[in-house]
């Protein structure tokens, strides 16, 4: 086995390692905290290169998957009674290990420039890598424990980050709401957990063939069914696949995603777009031989050369989920003005994208557009971040403009992000990803509506980004921008230099661009955004091969003249530029209305701007009905603690201290009473009768010698009678 | 010839006076006689019922009284011995201040 495979929990454990240590460290230590997260996040880096090397090395042969399993505890005696843990070295493993320590140490080195006028500064990089450590943990995992224990890992440091600016209410609120959402999800995840080890007597995914994803297990599980007629290993898939909803933000758990955005902004980037959310979606690709079984695929099992179908019960569950979410989460979009909360609900819909990949094309395709997506949407975060933090915690993308002269870097990195955001063809890696997406939608054997969501969602993913963008980026200053008193006070919470610091001569006044340390990993991740594309294209499907585990040929154009690949690619083409557009008709033209009046969405139909302005109302429809619920529920509850139980309790204690009370009345009036007057007329007669024992034998002679008198005369007497 | 309850009466005086003896002095070697005076007045009891029985030919009663004089002589060394044993004990041979009897 190789170095590499045995030593894999390194990878996870720097970071974490590096968390412990600068929980230690006192506050003012803020040079050593940073260095030693972003230091153990560089090794972790490096490490993971080794491991990806090594992936890369042993693709094409046999075994690429591999594995390091251990015993963690005994719990009874024989096989059965063992737990296991383990960690996996397979390409998906490889990719998404390089993918989040690159896209970590970016963001770490970026918060170094975005938080440097906090207080909490070493706090924000202890969490920041139990963060890294977690998710890297959730990666590496090859026991569903291991990966459930580190996936709640992360689901805490969400809710310690989100939560950062707790003195904020607003940041409280949205914390506890993001943990108690997606602990929805999780209930449904344990559920399926116990049920897969019931099932399968393992929770190893790979272990030589007795893991829970192979064959043999498998078999065993889809030939089993539930009282609805359902194959098990369905059922076991949706309960998985509902952990996956909640930490991905899929309809309807995604409410938690966009209050999220109240943490700071490099939190939202790492956490709630590029890494922490795809978790959901790469647990799908994970246990995919799970989600992808059915009674097909087991009677194609049974043939000598068997063509292992793609879809099964679950996958058609996970592709409708998605695409609804694609969709209406790019809806709600539309009429957003916080910039930060456009992007997650953007990254709502991308994951609705990633999991309707997953459902119809399997896990290159939705693994693809994760990894992309993780690269430009981090990008679109920390670019967003960079505004705010120019703009002086301006969040409200209808009281910016113009800064693209401001701040020409980030704008143009920010325009790179978006550009492969909406799938601008060819040389933006979102073109690609996606294309692939609405390419395995369109061959999609069950139904043509998800092609045509996802279809109608880049459409409105092109009409918000170019919105945004114009609104940010073009046209002319608000002429509040920098000066505001509202944004100055949350300044100072944030710890933000005043605006007078910074003596610009242009209007307006203390916008800036941002330092260094922000503006080179924006730059990387939009070289990044660019390129990764070229990867996984359909000349060159490097990618989908690689997690394939197959050998990528030569470059082939050929390919392109397949199945309809072409026309697809210039229809979605055609959908990019009617949305960028219309958006760009909408928003930036020199004509078109000024920012802070009506939206021209509104103008246009106000009763739907409406619906999508206040996000369809379900934050209103769970407050009426599931809140309300509980809310309900917890006065019953309260109410039969109070009353009921309370009261058997009440009269329970009340019996035993009526009964402890008589109990003692007779101890102390009856027995010790008795006792103590026997013991009394003990040694009274006791002390008349040591007279006699004195120890003197002349006494005791004296005492015989009346006996004897007393016998005689008895004797004498009674002979008489 | 005297009667018998001549000899009684003879042996229970001795009796009393050796219990007196043995009661009511403090000295040890006193309370020792006393024993003895009982023990004699006991034997003289015996020579007595012995001489006026039915058959006073067979020298039963003189053969017993002669074994308890020989018995008594034994017993009067072995009570000797533990008075000088007290003695070397207490210090005394005043029966009030030997009580380690007592419990």
């Amino acid at each position: 086995m190789d170095w590499i495979v045995k030593n894999l929990w390194l990878i996870p454990v720097l970071p974490m390692l590096a968390a412990g240590l600068s929980a230690l460290a006192p506050q003012r230590c803020r040079k050593f905290s940073a260095t030693l997260a972003i230091g153990s996040m560089v090794v972790s880096f490096l490490l993971s290169l080794c491991a990806f090397a090594h992936a890369l090395h042993s693709v094409g042969h046999e075994g690429t998957k591999e594995v390091f399993n251990f015993t963690w505890l005994h719990f009874a005696s024989g096989d059965a009674g063992v737990l296991k843990l383990g960690w996996v070295l397979d390409p998906l493993t490889a990719v998404m290990l390089v993918m989040v320590t690159f896209v970590g140490t970016l963001i770490f080195i970026y918060s170094t420039g975005y938080m440097a006028h906090d207080e909490n500064f070493t706090r924000f990089f202890t969490f920041l890598s139990l963060f890294a450590g977690a998710m890297l943990g959730v990666v590496i995992a090859n026991s569903l424990l291991l990966l459930f224990i580190c996936w709640e890992l992360v689901g805490l440091t969400s809710y310690l980050l989100i939560g950062f600016w707790y003195h904020k209410p607003s940041a409280a609120a949205a914390a506890k709401k993001a943990f108690i959402t997606t602990r929805i999800g999780d209930v449904l995840f344990l559920i399926g957990i116990v049920w897969l080890y019931h099932a399968s007597g393992t929770l190893l995914f790979y272990d030589n063939g007795q893991g829970c994803m192979e064959q043999s297990a498998l078999v065993k599980m889809v030939a089993q069914t539930t009282g609805a007629g359902m194959a098990i290993s369905t059922a076991i898939g949706l309960l998985i696949f509902a952990g996956a909803v909640g930490k991905s933000g899929q309809v309807p758990l995604h409410v938690w995603l966009p209050d999220a955005m109240e943490g700071p902004t490099p939190v939202s980037a790492l956490i709630h777009a590029a890494t922490m959310v795809a978790a959901g979606v790469f647990l799908v690709a994970r246990v995919y031989p799970l989600m992808n079984t059915s009674l097909a695929w087991l009677s194609a099992l049974a043939e000598p050369h068997p063509i292992l179908p793609v879809g099964s019960p679950a996958l058609t569950v996970i592709t409708w989920v998605g695409a609804i979410t694609a969709v209406f989460a790019a809806s709600i979009a539309i009429a957003q003005n916080d910039i930060k909360r456009i992007l997650a609900y953007s990254t709502v819909s991308q994951l609705g994208y990633m999991m309707m990949g997953l459902g119809v094309g399997g896990v290159a395709v939705g693994m693809f557009h994760l990894i992309t997506h993780a690269f430009f949407k981090a990008l679109l975060f920390l670019g967003a971040g960079s505004v705010i933090h120019g703009c002086h915690e301006e969040q409200d993308i209808c009281r910016m403009g113009g800064l693209r002269k401001l701040m020409p870097i980030t704008f143009a990195t920010y325009a790179v992000g978006m550009l492969a955001l909406c799938g601008v063809p060819l040389f933006f890696s979102g073109f690609w990803s996606k294309d692939e997406i609405l390419h395995a939608a369109h061959g999609w054997n069950v139904s043509q509506v998800p092609f045509y969501l996802g279809a109608f969602g880049a459409l409105l993913t092109a009409f918000y980004m170019t919105r945004q963008v114009a609104r940010v980026f073009f046209r002319s200053c608000h002429p509040d921008l920098g000066r505001t008193t509202t944004s100055e006070q949350r300044t100072v919470e944030h710890g933000g230099e005043p605006a007078s610091k910074h003596p610009h001569h242009e209007l307006p006044p203390g916008v800036h661009e941002s330092p260094a340390s922000m503006t080179i990993p924006l730059v990387i991740l939009a070289v990044c955004a660019g390129l990764l594309g070229f990867i996984g294209t359909p000349a060159w499907p490097w990618f989908q091969k690689f997690l394939e585990g197959e050998q990528v040929g030569a470059l082939n154009f050929a390919n392109f003249s397949e199945h309809g690949v072409v026309p697809l690619m210039i229809a979605s083409s055609i959908i990019v530029f009617i949305g960028i557009g219309l958006g760009w008709y909408f928003f930036g033209r020199k004509g078109a209305p000024p920012p802070d009046g009506v939206d021209p969405v509104e103008k246009l139909r106000p009763d739907i701007y409406v619906l999508l302005r206040n996000k369809y109302f379900i934050d209103e429809l769970y407050e009426a009905t599931v809140i309300r619920f509980n809310g309900w529920f917890a006065m019953v509850c309260d109410f039969l603690d109070d009353i009921v139980w309370g009261g058997v309790v009440a009269l329970v204690t009340c019996t035993t201290i009526g009964l402890s009370w008589v109990n003692t009345s007779i101890d102390n009036f009856v027995i010790n009473l008795g006792f103590d007057q026997v013991c009394t007329g003990l040694r009274r007669d006791g002390s008349w009768l040591s007279l006699f024992q004195n120890g003197k034998v002349q006494r005791y002679l004296g005492v015989i010698g009346a006996a004897l008198v007393v016998l005689v005369l008895l004797l004498i007497w009674g002979l008489k009678g | 010839m005297t009667p018998l309850i001549g000899y009684l009466l003879l042996s229970a005086f001795l009796f009393a006076i050796g219990l007196a003896g043995a009661l009511t002095r403090r000295n040890a070697i006193i309370v020792l006689i006393g024993i003895e005076l009982m023990l004699n007045a006991a034997n003289l009891n015996f020579i007595a019922f012995w001489r006026f029985s039915e058959h006073p030919e067979a020298l039963t009663g003189i053969m017993f009284v002669i074994f308890a004089i020989g018995v008594a002589a034994a017993e009067a060394a072995v009570g000797l011995a533990l008075i000088i044993a007290i003695y070397r004990h207490y210090k005394t041979t005043n029966l009030d201040e030997v009580d380690s009897l007592k419990g």
